[in-house]
């Protein structure tokens, strides 16, 4: 079993480092150190909330609301910071994640406390939280010369020779890792995706753990609102609309069964670095960014027939292995 | 997913309650679907009163029937959403689908090809997305809400690829009778009787057809209908399939409406489509529902957002109300369901006391 998801993660590594080469062969700008550090830089937002989605997906639920949360807290921040342009950094980004906590538990609240399957409930949050965006907004856009510059530059700027945005990335890394995989919480949540029954019955608290994934997945989703925000220098009513399918997407080719129970935090790893790469890769050969969606379609699909029949495949043999 | 999950729990359920409890649950669930279509007609009332108090011009009998235009095509793919969903399963990239039938249809029209081959061609493209939805859903048994995701996204990427930012504007003349047409000789739209006929065929064979007992049973348990000789995935396929060519029907209309093809077009109207499906009391989890309730839905909805749109609510904020009705409709019957399980339950304990 360890030596199969071993596999899964370096063969995307490879496949990964084909592709860099590939495209690099096409366009030489793409493989200088500037871009690679661009690639990283656009794909931590991107693996900072899946990390969020990931965790809902392990329980066996989904969160399409990610990207709605992301807007409307990008949107919040910045208005923030517009008004009172002296507010100290870490303050902007403890509200976020407050931000981001509040309409996850609210998430949260409607699976757990009220049974509403989360594909539904967040497909509904999803809207809502875009719609609160235009009424916060009142239908304007924040631009870079009205944000405050330390909010601004904060993704720009880099700690110990390391951009920031590769910091929290880490940091993230770090934290959910320990999170998963040494804590009983972290168990509990593998526990439920793998079957829910049993879990209930050796006595986790399943209502509870769905709620904390949800919670979770808003709190960074908020800090992602964030980066977005300053990354991109502007806050506008659509900002990262869509991106709730390129996290799915992260997951499910990083190797997470949709289903729940499985998979790791380097598998998402990989597979936001795979989407950030194909995303600068279309720009550097000039393909139309009208290929993006589709491509990504194209991607989540073949993605997850693959890890439903390497599942199936490797259920058997393991059946196998026990009959004789 | 869904459907196995709630068929292990009315197994669960069903094995630890005795007959006559199971009965009593059975008449009050019964009751329940009854009070729910009543309460939305109610409801309904209220919104025509609302919206007649609001503009003098509402509740006059062109205006009515002209404001069903804004509606037609999302009640058109409700009513196989309510198949679909009634198997226990989802399908969210009906709206990809509309979309990239509507490009299809517009490349049939830029190519010089006349009304009956673009009815065709969205009828044709419609039921084939939708049956490759299907396909990847009961081949390789993955969890439809996981393939429809992935299809949301290819099918409208397609359709952008194909477009960029482009548009489809020349369709001939003929084609436009379908979306803006009036039935000849009335004032009926011609979308609102297609609209009728499609929810009286869904009706007669969901509630009169063994086909509809089959998927009914399939939402209730689909592994017990497995064992009793259904074969389950055919089922589930032809309403999958039944799902695109409502796509199709509803992307003739849109885009005979409209008159134009965008990639953006229908952007969101899944969530739309999934609400009226929820409002009309069809379970989320499968195997309860009823066409009445689907066809009350439509209309709520429908001049729901008609009054919304009479005072000048803009259609970002009104998704908001949309998303709260969504999750209303879905808490609403759950809720009332546990008041009455503790409400009957009290009584049961009181009856046993001496």
């Amino acid at each position: 079993m360890k030596d199969l998801f071993k596999r899964r993660e370096t063969s995307l590594f490879v496949i990964i480092l084909i592709l860099a080469a590939a495209v690099g062969f096409r366009a030489h700008d793409f493989v200088t150190p500037g871009n690679f550090l661009f690639i990283f830089k656009d794909s931590s937002i991107l693996f900072v909330v899946s990390i969020g989605q990931f965790l809902v997906i392990l329980t066996g639920g989904i969160d399409l609301s990610v990207a709605s949360i992301m807007g409307f807290t990008g949107m919040s921040v910045a208005l923030l910071d517009k008004v009172n342009p002296n507010m100290p950094l870490v303050v902007i980004i403890l509200a976020a994640m407050a931000i981001g906590f509040v309409l996850g538990s609210f998430n949260g609240l409607l699976v757990s406390a009220l049974n509403i399957p989360p594909i539904i409930a967040t497909l509904g949050t999803l809207s809502i939280y875009r719609g609160f965006v235009i009424v916060l907004s009142g239908g304007t856009w924040v631009s870079a010369d009205q944000m405050a510059a330390p909010f601004r530059d904060f993704p720009q700027a880099s700690f110990l020779g390391l951009s920031n945005m590769i910091c929290i990335a880490i940091v993230v890394f770090a934290v959910f890792a320990v999170f998963l995989h040494l804590t009983r919480k972290g168990r509990d949540i593998y526990g439920i995706g793998g079957n829910m029954l049993a879990s209930q019955y050796v006595g986790i608290d399943v209502k509870k753990t769905n709620f904390m994934v949800f919670a979770l997945s808003g709190i960074l989703s908020g800090l992602a609102g964030y980066l977005w925000v300053a990354f991109y220098a502007s806050a506008a009513n659509d900002s990262a609309a869509g991106l709730e399918l390129q996290t799915v997407a992260a997951c499910v080719v990083g190797g997470v069964s949709i289903l729940g129970g499985y998979g790791t935090i380097a598998g998402v790893l990989l597979g936001s670095i795979f989407i950030g790469v194909v995303k600068n890769a279309l720009s550097m050969i000039r393909i139309s960014p009208f290929w993006q969606v589709a491509i990504q379609g194209f991607v989540i699909l073949l993605a997850i027939v693959l890890n439903t029949v390497l599942d199936r495949r490797a259920q058997a043999s393991m059946l196998k292995r026990r009959v004789l | 997913m869904t459907g196995q999950k709630s068929g292990t729990e009315t197994s669960a359920r069903a094995g630890t309650s005795r007959d006559g409890a199971s009965r009593t649950r059975a008449h009050s669930l019964r009751n329940l679907a009854t009070q729910w279509e009543m309460l939305l007609v109610y409801l309904l009332v209220a919104v025509f009163l609302v919206n007649s108090f609001i503009s003098p011009y509402f509740l006059n009998a062109p205006n009515l029937l002209d404001s069903t235009f804004n509606f037609m095509e999302k009640a058109i793919m409700a009513l196989p959403m309510m198949l679909v969903i009634i198997c226990g399963d989802i399908d969210i990239s009906v709206a990809s689908n509309l979309a990239l039938t509507s490009v299809f249809m517009g490349m049939a029209s830029a190519a010089g090809a006349h009304t009956p081959v673009l009815i065709l061609v969205g009828l044709v493209v419609g039921s084939a997305l939708g049956w490759f939805n299907g396909m990847l859903i009961t081949r390789f048994a993955i969890p439809s809400i996981a393939v429809t995701i992935g299809t949301l996204s290819l099918y409208r990427g397609i359709a952008s690829v194909i477009l960029g930012d482009g548009a489809y504007t020349v369709y001939p003349r003929s084609f436009a009778y379908f979306g803006q047409g009036y039935i000849p000789g009335t004032h009926v739209p011609f979308e609102l009787v297609l609209f009728a006929v499609l929810a009286a065929g869904t009706g007669f064979l969901l509630h009169k057809t063994s086909f509809g007992r089959r998927v009914y049973a399939i939402g209730n348990n689909q592994t017990t209908t497995r064992f009793s000789g259904v074969n389950v995935d055919r089922y589930r396929l032809i309403a999958f399939t039944l799902n695109g060519l409502a796509a199709g029907i509803a992307s003739i209309l849109l885009t005979s409406r409209v008159g134009s093809t965008r990639p953006n077009i229908a952007t969101g109207w899944e969530l739309d489509v999934i609400t009226t499906v929820v409002l009309g009391g069809v379970a989320i989890t499968g195997g309860r529902g009823k066409i009445w309730g689907v066809a009350l839905g439509v209309f709520l909805l429908g001049f729901l957002q008609f009054g919304m749109g009479l005072v000048n609510i803009p259609g970002q904020v009104m998704n908001i109300a949309d998303g709260f009705i969504l999750i209303i409709a879905i808490m609403a019957p759950e809720l009332i369901r546990r008041g009455r399980a503790k409400a009957s339950l009290s009584a049961r304990r009181a009856a046993k006391a001496p």
